[in-house]
């Protein structure tokens, strides 16, 4: 047997927004031993509905799984595996970085070529906002590093997939799971 | 309640009050129970439940008060598989609950509809840690197909109604309810709701597309050795008929797992026997050979595949499968058919025809001829009793007819092999967990759900020790059912292990057993020992004359073993064989000389 391809798979669910919930899922990747990348929840435009976005590192057979298992659960409107459909995928990070008013203009400077924003400014240290997908948030931070990272908080992925199809709609009315055989 | 006289009801009919009532929590829980075509609940009372325990009285429910609430769960769980209906079972908070635990893990693996309601803490304390309080749904959650914690009076019936929903559709499973003290004590303005529940997030049916259905009809028609497996999913269907009807049309042989026991008539001459790991030799090899794969309703559990690696690598595989996170878990399958088995066999069977599959059938025919497994019934009669008679001798003066529940171990092996089922949900047992202790409790609710059959316990002398104080429930409750302990002085699975695998070395596995016929009459019931063969018959004529619950106590070879034995993640086809010259006599045991004994 050939060993499976693991990729990271973005998949978004639309749940009822009742205590537990989120227990009953994080319960099932637990149980069924998948991996959580980054899982974010919040609520959407319909009233007690919440969506969540979770990026797992799984083989396609396991996210088929992860997919069918996520069904299963009561309180879960609608799941879709979205990697493979064109889609906007981000992270929000706030980074505290230091910042002495003779080096403030540099780090500045930087934080425009990733279109990140100063939210907060102190006597020696800035507060940097960017959005974007984990790589260009790295490569920021990557940069910033020589000048000295205090402190780094980062959302956990959201995603969407683009164009005129509405995934809300499937979450009142849904297909049934994709099996791939 | 008011009225109470207004409630004898004909079986499974909803009472038929109606209106608008004000009624406590605690008796909405048993009307709307009652509502749901409860006719029996087995439970045990307890603080945070007894609000709901004081308007029992009001009802037509029978409550059987069990001796642990463990029995309470196998016994819904009994109740259950015998009828196909929804088993329920009733425990207080804390450790009354958690006692139930084991037995609720037992429906989950087996996929089998039942309610369990608990009571809970008042709301107010909820997080207190107060006396009794078990985050019971956080316990449960793993282990239930969904569950409630219920804090208010007007949630109690719209809960209950869809615990039942969930708990018998789809692929069944056991749904926990847990009522706080303070929701069961409030009162409500109350009228019984019967519209169906509404859950947007579950959608248990699924239907294949119909070029799935052509494509399996097409591989099936084209298949020169094919094989159909019977899983419990058959029977959960209801699709018993419908494999009849294909296996006529096609001429295909029938595999069964343990679970699906019952779901293909044993005594057909196409079909096999159970597959897997105490599987006839001549199945497992068969399935290695095999070049298409009918699989019904079952989950390729372990036990069933050995080495997944080298698992029938010549066949195609269809996987007729209502839960779609069963798909490709265990076995990569080449056309799934995601639905209900019987819906699905129903659209199949008018279309497929005759495979030509003589020849593969002669083949089978040949591996039988090869097979040790039935070896034990030639066995000289060297004066010892071997567990295989008294499956086999239960199997000929029952007719075939009892239904059976057996526990977990040697003699659940023995008892698939050599008691032959040939109607479905006439064999209980635990499957998926594998849960010793299961029988006696099981077999008793099997009775409430079947009053007029023959019910017999199949039973280890270390399983039936687990739940053993549930004699004391048959007594009290007129439950009769025969049991038949098949004692060999030994946790007989673990110790057959300890033998081909740990250098025979029999750690914790001799296990001594009170006088089972002392036992028996401490419960104002029968025993009767039996240490020959020749006193099989009488004492099982014994048993079934006997109204009351009767005691069995076989008194078997010590260090027989199951064959053949498939070890566990080898492959398929690689079994241990009963060894050829017989038994020698087992060596004397000490722990047969308390009691009665010579």
């Amino acid at each position: 047997m050939t060993a499976p391809t693991m990729t990271l798979h973005t998949f978004v669910a639309y749940v009822e927004d009742q205590p537990g919930v989120l227990n009953r899922i994080a319960s099932l990747f637990r149980r069924r031993n998948f991996n959580i990348v980054s899982l974010n929840v919040g609520r959407t435009h319909e009233p007690g509905i919440s969506r969540m976005t979770v990026v797992i590192e799984a083989d396609e057979d396991k996210a088929r799984r992860i997919e069918a298992n996520l069904y299963k659960l009561v309180n879960v409107l609608s799941v879709e595996d979205i990697t493979e459909q064109p889609n906007i995928v981000r992270d929000i990070a706030l980074i505290k970085v230091k910042a002495p008013p003779e080096r403030r203009s540099e780090v500045l400077q930087l934080c425009q070529v990733f279109r990140a924003r100063a939210v907060d400014v102190g006597p020696d240290t800035l507060v940097v906002e960017i959005t974007g997908t984990q790589d260009k948030i790295m490569g920021l931070l990557t940069i910033l590093e020589p000048f000295g990272v205090l402190e780094m908080v980062q959302s956990g992925t959201v995603a969407m997939t683009r164009g005129s199809v509405s995934s809300a709609a499937k979450a009142i009315a849904p297909d049934r799971p994709r099996i791939v055989a | 309640m008011a009225q109470p006289s207004t409630h004898p009801t004909p079986q499974g009919t909803p009472s038929k009050q109606t209106g608008m009532r004000t009624l406590t929590g605690a008796a909405i829980i048993w009307d709307v129970l009652e509502r749901q075509g409860v006719e029996v609940v087995f439970g045990y009372p307890g603080g945070a439940i007894m609000p709901a325990y004081d308007k029992l009285p009001g009802s037509s429910i029978r409550h059987v008060l069990v001796r642990h609430e463990q029995g309470a769960a196998h016994m819904a769980d009994g109740y259950a598989r015998a009828s196909g209906r929804v088993g329920v079972c009733v425990a207080t908070s804390g450790p009354g609950a958690t006692n139930l635990v084991t037995g609720i893990a037992n429906a989950m693996m087996d996929s089998i509809p039942m309610v369990a309601i608990t009571g809970q803490v008042p709301s107010t304390l909820i997080g207190s840690d107060a006396f009794q309080e078990v985050d019971f749904t956080g316990v449960t959650l793993p282990i239930t197909k969904h569950n409630l914690l219920v804090t208010r009076v007007q949630d109690i019936m719209p809960a209950i109604k869809q615990a039942f929903y969930i708990a018998s559709s789809g692929r069944p499973g056991p749904v926990v309810v847990d009522i706080t003290k303070d929701a069961q004590n409030q009162t409500l303005d109350y009228e019984y709701d019967p519209s169906p529940v509404r859950l947007p997030g579950y959608r248990p049916e699924r239907q294949p597309l119909a070029e799935e259905l052509k494509e399996a009809v097409e591989m099936i028609n084209e298949a020169k050795r094919p094989m159909i497996f019977c899983g419990h999913g058959v029977i959960e269907a209801n699709a018993t008929g419908l494999l009849l009807e294909l296996v006529h049309k096609t001429d295909i042989p029938v595999a069964l797992t343990l679970l699906g026991l019952g779901g293909f008539p044993a005594q057909h001459p196409r079909s096999l026997g159970m597959m897997g790991m105490h599987g006839e030799a001549w199945v497992n090899t068969a399935i290695q050979e095999a070049d298409l794969i009918i699989a019904l309703g079952m989950r390729f559990d372990d036990r069933v595949t050995g080495n997944l690696k080298t698992y029938a690598p010549n066949a195609k595989k269809i996987h007729v499968e209502l839960d779609p996170a069963e798909i490709n878990k265990n076995v990569k399958v080449d056309l799934p058919l995601l639905g209900d088995v019987r819906d699905i066999l129903r659209q199949i069977v008018p279309h497929v025809g005759k495979p030509d599959c003589a020849p593969w059938i002669r083949h089978i025919e040949e591996l039988k001829g090869d097979s040790a497994v039935r070896d034990i019934q030639d066995l000289p009669d060297s004066g010892q009793l071997f567990a295989a008679h008294v499956i086999f001798d239960l199997w000929r003066y029952t007719e075939g007819k009892a239904l059976v529940v057996t526990d977990v171990g040697q003699h659940q092996m023995w008892e698939a092999q050599y008691y032959k089922h040939d109607h479905p949900r006439k064999l209980l047992t635990s499957g998926g967990a594998g849960t010793m202790g299961f029988a006696l409790p099981a077999a008793m609710g099997a009775r409430l759900a079947c009053p007029k059959d023959e019910i017999w316990v199949i039973a280890g002398d270390g399983g039936f020790q687990m739940t053993a104080c549930e004699l004391a429930t048959c007594s009290q409750e007129n439950i009769k059912v025969n049991v038949a302990i098949i004692n060999n002085g030994f946790l007989g699975m673990v110790r057959q292990w300890q033998q081909f695998f740990y250098g025979g070395r029999y750690v914790a596995t001799p296990i001594k057993s009170p006088d089972y016929v002392m036992l028996a009459q401490a419960h104002g019931l029968k025993g009767i020992c039996v240490k020959s063969r020749s006193e099989v018959k009488a004492a099982v004529e014994q048993a079934r004359a006997n109204p009351e619950t009767t005691l069995i106590d076989f008194r078997v070879a010590q260090e027989d073993s199951v064959y053949p034995m498939v070890p566990a993640g080898a492959d398929l086809d690689a079994m241990i064989r009963r060894p050829k010259p017989e038994l020698k006599s087992a060596p004397h045991n000490p722990i047969f000389e308390t009691g009665d004994d010579e």
